[in-house]
């Protein structure tokens, strides 16, 4: 099934055609309301005239996470406060988060490209299906909430935590699709086994994972053993949110919104756009959005397009598994976590040394995150001299960490001058996770 | 009246702790009495010895995380029921004793404590007429 036809099965010149009266749109609507995005297209004697084609989109500026950063909180939002009706936040890459606003047809927007994600992976309104990312700031929950309502199955907003109980009602309501990050969907599997529930014995056949990385692997192994069927789906909140690629019944790549979001890869070092099928860096123009919308903005995904057209009759163009990143963001229970956010909370506290190490790692399925850090000679006082003491400081750094990262991290104190001081910014990781 | 007690931060693997052994053994310091409070993760190694200011400089020297906390160490008579007796009295104070430990020294027995509130403590220590140790005789014995 397809929920919309007329803009999923579009001919690719009336795509094109549509994307370049599209983004023209944008442009003069950035222009005369972001002054950060004036300021720049000006700087580059930029007129939003100048731009006429989808292929004109080459002489815009890119946006990066940085200039977010920089106009923190909203000063890339184009559109004035009171047409602003929800606002999402998500990680920085320091001690702000990036804030998102969305007006009313961005919200109306978001839930239809939902709709044709769930669509695509079967979904009706017969369904009755588990929205089981976090509720909150992050886009997950309530982005796919929007998403399964528009279509008009029935939703259980689950979120995440209590999987005892949203087993049960899994079982007892007959629950048939569930959206959540893949490494949840294998805990569930792991406490199904634990609590002797088998998949003879519950109704799930759509999974929606996303949000974090995953491999075929984890998809077989997450089909085998919750019997039913797993479907990628891709989004990012400087964007929109989940819905912006969605893999069809065909799970050969994901979908684009292409008519919302335009996709472009480049080189992450030149910047330059690489040809149709080569691996580099995901760059989205949200041709629709009102609430921030963003020119050129470089998401540091590193994947493919894929050329060709798609046997499930979609003609909007496909993007290939996520095969990394081009920064040091780490994606941990499908958060994202950048090691400078760890950084600016150590540097904030004069009792540990500005040196800090992530362990991550993923047990039971779950993934963990422990954050050592070392004690300041100078700060390691008569105070200290019990476990109890100790706790107490190791409890102050997670307390902060969680309100930053927004999960929580095991703190491990360390000896002085015993952890390796970085060489560059991967030497601040260890990811012990095996995908 | 208190005594100083080396108070050292150390991980759980091998090796950390000859490394406080050897820098005290290069300073020429003697151990008189130690124990450690231990964790998971970490231990509290706590010293007793000899020239306690020096030995904190000298393994902060050598890159330790090391402090210097206050105790109190009374001498008892090595006979059951006399600890009993001495912290029953703190006890019955509402002082808190925050860690405890004990060692011989020939026919005494010699508590080492930490409380929440050393000068009430110490006033309790005069009142029952316990035997508190000084630092100079201490490091005599």
């Amino acid at each position: 099934m397809i929920w919309n036809p007329n803009k999923e099965c579009m001919s690719r010149d009336e795509m094109s055609a549509l994307q370049g009266k599209r983004l023209h749109k944008i442009v003069e609507y950035v222009y005369h309301n972001v002054p950060f995005y004036r300021n720049k297209l000006q700087e580059m004697d930029i007129r939003p005239d100048d731009i006429q084609t989808i292929e004109d989109i080459r002489k815009l500026p890119f946006t990066t996470k940085k200039d977010l950063r920089d106009n923190y909180p909203f000063g890339l939002q184009a559109a004035p406060q009171s047409e602003i009706i929800r606002v999402h936040a998500s990680s920085g890459t320091t001690g702000n988060p990036t804030i998102v606003g969305y007006t009313r047809k961005d919200i109306g927007v978001w839930s239809e490209c939902m709709a044709r994600c769930l669509t695509a992976y079967g979904v009706t309104r017969d369904d009755i299906f588990s929205v089981s990312y976090g509720y909150g700031l992050f886009t997950g929950g309530l982005g796919a909430h929007y998403g399964v309502e528009h279509l008009g199955a029935s939703v259980i907003p689950a979120g995440t935590g209590n999987t005892e109980k949203h087993l049960k009602l899994i079982r007892d309501l007959g629950i048939t699709g569930i959206a959540c990050t893949p490494s949840y969907a294998l805990y569930l599997a792991e406490t199904m086994d634990k609590l002797g529930i088998r998949k003879e014995d519950i109704k799930l056949r759509v999974g929606a994972f996303g949000a974090e990385p995953w491999t075929e692997n984890m998809r077989h192994e997450i089909q085998e053993r919750l019997g039913l069927k797993g479907y990628n789906l891709y989004g990012l909140s400087e964007v929109m949110g989940p819905s912006v690629s969605y893999e069809c019944q065909m799970q050969h790549g994901s979908h684009i919104c292409e008519d919302h979001f335009y996709p472009e890869i480049i080189n992450p070092v030149t910047l330059e756009p690489l040809p149709s099928g080569q691996t580099g860096e995901l760059v989205f123009t949200t041709l629709t959005k009102e609430g921030m919308p963003v020119l050129r903005y470089r998401t540091r995904d590193l994947c493919s397009l894929l050329p060709g057209t798609c046997d499930c009759g979609r003609t909007s163009v496909r993007m290939g598994r996520i095969e990394g990143r081009s920064d040091d963001m780490l994606i941990i229970r499908g958060i994202n976590v950048f090691p400078s956010q760890v950084e600016s909370v150590v540097l904030s506290m004069p009792e540990f040394a500005p040196r800090y190490m992530l362990i991550v790692d993923r047990i039971n399925n779950l993934d963990t995150l422990e954050v050592q850090v070392e004690i300041r000679q100078e700060f390691f006082t008569g105070v200290f001299d019990t476990p109890a003491a100790i706790d107490q400081l190791e409890k102050k750094l997670a307390s902060k960490l969680k309100s930053v990262l927004s999960i929580s991290a095991k703190v491990k104190l360390k000896a002085p001058n015993t952890i390796e001081r970085s060489q560059g910014k991967s030497a601040h990781v260890i990811d012990n996770r095996k995908l | 009246m208190t005594i100083h007690q080396l108070s050292i931060f150390i991980e759980n693997r091998s090796g950390t702790l000859i490394k406080v052994l050897d820098a005290l053994k290069e300073a020429n310091i003697q151990i008189i009495a130690s124990t450690i409070a231990d964790t998971a993760d970490y231990g509290i190694y706590r010293i007793i010895c000899s020239e306690p200011l020096r030995a904190c400089e000298e393994l902060k020297k050598a890159g330790v995380a090391v402090a210097i906390s206050e105790v109190f160490v009374i001498s008892i008579d090595n006979k059951p029921g006399r600890a009993a007796d001495a912290v029953k009295a703190f006890s019955k104070a509402g002082i808190d004793i925050t860690y405890m430990y004990s060692f011989l020294n020939e026919n005494r027995g010699l508590l080492i404590f930490r409380t929440n509130d050393n000068d009430k403590a110490l006033q309790i220590i005069k009142e029952n007429n316990m035997q508190a140790i000084s630092e100079d005789a201490l490091q005599s014995m």
